[in-house]
């Protein structure tokens, strides 16, 4: 019995030996040609004319179910009576798009995913113009501009800063903003003193939030050039800016200033706790303002009470904010309706109000700052948009050299480093990843 | 030519063979394609969606694809040579030695649940619903009920508190802790199999021989000694082999729980992030064929240190 069932056992193998060999040979030929020839996404000359239906991946699935989007939609079919939009919204937008991209279904607009090489998007998208003449109607254009054509447009922008519960501040008896990490740390330990507030919530399970501390490059030297700073130099070398930022957020955990166990921290809860007072503050970005005031507004709590404030850096006494864009909205390469793609796109930053909505700083750049960034003018806070020349390169570097400057893990292990579940010297740490990223610099080449 | 006319007048002697010896050659035949009839679904499923995507992932390994882009280049083994120059990929095995740990308690656990819930007890069907539910229960639902129970303040910290401990413990912030923390999850998410494969096993364990083992004055540890031990024998060692292999591969739990933060990163975690964050599509799918062999090698070792005997009651 035990003899014959291990023949048949051989046999099962062997076959599924030559199944798999059979299998692997059919498998050889993977991944796919991409038309490497570029397209243009013209612009409509009379919106009348322009017809078709078209598809558009979102991310923003909350507004595609409350409706929102619909009523975009219907706004954008009163200009354009021929073109219908549909709305394609998916939860997991990176993961799924990557995935999706693929293939030559990806729809007719949509946001750019992350992982998209810059120099990869003429294979994928069409064109919507020369940056000469782009960007003197929107900002952010550069974000996207490969070989000088622009390939996508985001429909707001939003630059980093510290949200923060201005009642608790005031009674922690701070009222001007801090202008150096060391007054930032003052003003954190005096809430911590006088109040029974969180001085600074972390957010590290839900993981992203750590990342947005990336985008303090640019506020602490106010140069438009510090992308290429990263590409070129060692962000973690002595006062680069993100050895500022990182020793800023290692200082923070270090001295006890964040809540009790960050490992099992709640991100929609800490929205109504801010509001509240609970916490009082949190680096995230300006978009963030919208969604804790809604907060505030359903726990009860004064909106008005959430500010927003720069940086703690200044450059000849002036702070500097930078404004990144949003997703960038594109129009696929493989649409059949390139026209009403780009109609849609343009419609929905200009006429949309979707910036307004989101209190975001409108594409347009004639466009007035939304007023959660009221006190930005007041104070004189100067918003600097960063040259993305060196955008793609530094993403190279930061996959190469695993260190993931927009992934959570890195500012997980300082965060664990600066509260003693993991051992280790903060400048080490710092120091290994400059040597990795300049490592890494030198292989990619760029 | 006379002789081929001949031939030709002259009925042939192959042709039509009778239809009696015709019809049992068809049925041989379809008798002969029955079984694969009957398997052409699962095996179009199986190949479909087990081997084509291994055979697929091979064939990445051997190449710098990042995930998305058109184009890929054939580097050969330099993945592979990568995976074994950085020693730093293999230290997350550290973090298998907790789950190795853990999936001992939870093999001992289930064998002494399935014994007891083997005999005549009272409530015997609920204790195994409840003891087996959990494992119905998607992963998922798991880590997030999970977050909410090891949170300051949280499940645990409650309960804790009706016994009158009042703990200050943040259950997932050193790397020890956290590490025991989800293994105990994973415990408590697969015990559930582990006691039904152990229960199924010694129900067919015929009920005769523990009626003469009492006759011969057994008591139920030396029942459990001389007739369930042995009787379940094959399915005690497939068990081992399921959860060291499946302590090697660790995910779900840890990567909703904690992301692999506070050293609570494991292999599989560390693969996704090749693949997912650094875009190292290539690089990801060499560790998963190593990850893939390991596991074979480790249960291979197994199955010749404990070979799979018949087993034998009598």
């Amino acid at each position: 019995m035990n003899h014959r069932r291990n023949r048949r056992n051989r046999r099962t193998l062997a076959r599924t030996g030559t199944l798999l060999a059979a299998v692997l040979l059919a498998a050889g030929c993977t991944g796919s040609g991409g038309s490497s020839k570029g397209a243009d996404a013209k612009a409509a000359d009379d919106p009348s004319q322009v017809s078709g239906t078209i598809t558009v991946l979102t991310h923003r699935t909350d507004l595609v179910q409350d409706g929102t989007m619909k009523k975009y939609a219907d706004a954008f079919s009163k200009t354009y009576p021929k073109v219908k939009v549909k709305f394609d919204a998916i939860t997991d937008y990176e993961e799924e798009v990557k995935i999706r991209m693929n293939t030559e279904n990806y729809g007719d607009v949509l946001m750019i995913p992350n992982v998209i090489n810059k120099n990869d998007y003429p294979r994928f998208f069409a064109s919507l113009g020369t940056q000469e003449e782009l960007s003197k109607k929107y900002r952010f254009t550069g974000f996207t501009t490969v070989d000088g054509k622009v390939y996508g447009q985001s429909p707001m922008g939003a630059t980093p800063g510290f949200l923060y519960n201005k009642r608790i501040w005031a009674e922690a008896g701070v009222t001007e903003w801090p202008t150096t990490p060391e007054e930032f740390l003052t003003a954190l330990k005096a809430i911590k003193s006088k109040t029974d507030a969180v001085p600074y919530y972390t957010n590290f399970a839900a993981q992203w939030p750590l990342t947005q501390w990336t985008y303090v490059n640019g506020s602490v030297s106010c140069d438009t050039g510090a992308t290429a700073a990263l590409a070129e130099g060692n962000p973690w070398a002595e006062d680069g800016e993100l050895r500022v930022g990182d020793r800023l957020l290692y200082d923070i955990v270090n001295q006890g200033l964040i809540e009790k166990d960050p490992t099992t921290t709640n991100w929609e809860g800490s929205k109504p706790q801010l509001a509240k007072g609970e916490i009082a503050t949190a680096w995230l970005g300006s978009w963030a303002v919208i969604q804790f005031r809604q907060a505030a507004e359903k726990a009860g709590a004064d909106p008005d009470d959430i500010g927003f404030m720069p940086f703690p850096a200044r450059v000849d006494g002036k702070a500097c904010a930078t404004a990144t864009p949003d997703y960038n909205q594109a129009v696929s390469i493989h649409s059949e309706h390139k026209e009403a793609a780009r109609a849609w796109i343009d419609w929905f930053t200009e006429k949309s109000g979707y910036a307004e909505d989101n209190l975001s700083i409108a594409t347009l750049s004639d466009a007035p700052l939304p007023e959660a960034l009221k006190p930005y003018e007041e104070q004189g806070v100067e918003l600097i948009e960063l040259d993305d020349t060196k955008g793609g390169a530094v993403k190279d570097i930061d996959r190469a050299s695993e260190v993931g400057i927009y992934a959570p893990e890195y500012r997980q292990d300082l965060v664990d480093l600066a509260r003693g579940a993991k051992d280790g010297d903060v400048d080490d740490f710092l120091d290994d990843l400059g040597k990795r990223w300049t490592e890494a610099q030198k292989t990619v080449g760029s | 030519m006379p002789q081929t006319t001949e031939k030709v007048a002259r009925p042939p002697v192959v042709a039509p063979p009778s239809p009696r010896t015709r019809a049992p050659r068809r049925v041989r035949l379809w008798g002969k394609a029955t079984p694969w009839l009957f398997l052409a679904a699962p095996l179009a499923l199986l190949i479909v969606f087990t081997y084509a995507p291994v055979a697929n992932m091979l064939a990445y390994s051997f190449t710098d694809w990042d995930g998305v882009s058109p184009e890929l280049d054939y580097t050969g083994a330099d993945n592979y040579v990568e995976i074994f120059t950085r020693p730093e990929l293999f230290r997350v095995f550290f973090v298998s030695a907790y789950y190795l740990a853990a999936s001992a308690v939870q093999i001992a656990a289930a064998l002494y649940f399935a014994t007891i819930l083997s005999f005549n007890i009272r409530f015997r069907n609920f204790f195994k619903g409840v003891l087996f539910f959990p494992y119905l229960i998607n992963g998922v639902a798991i880590g997030f009920a999970f977050l909410y129970f090891f949170q300051d303040g949280g499940t645990l910290d409650s309960v804790l508190a009706l016994f009158g401990y009042e703990s200050d413990h943040a259950w997932l912030s050193t790397s020890t802790s956290a590490n025991i923390s989800l293994a105990g999850v994973s415990v408590w998410r697969y015990m559930g199999l582990n006691f039904v494969l152990f229960l199924g096993a010694i129900q067919s364990i015929p009920g005769e021989l523990y009626e003469a083992a009492e006759l011969d004055g057994a008591n139920r540890w030396h029942q459990f000694r001389h007739i369930i031990a042995p009787g379940i024998r094959p399915v005690l060692s497939l068990s081992v082999i399921l959860s060291i292999s499946g302590s090697l591969s660790v995910f779900e739990i840890p990567y909703i729980m904690t992301g692999g933060a506070t050293g609570t990163e494991t292999f599989v975690i560390q693969t996704v992030d090749l693949a997912f964050r650094f875009n190292k599509t290539g690089l990801a799918s060499a560790a998963a064929v190593v990850l893939l062999l390991i596991i074979l090698a480790v249960t291979w070792v197994q199955r010749r240190l404990v070979p799979d005997d018949k087993v034998d009651l009598t």
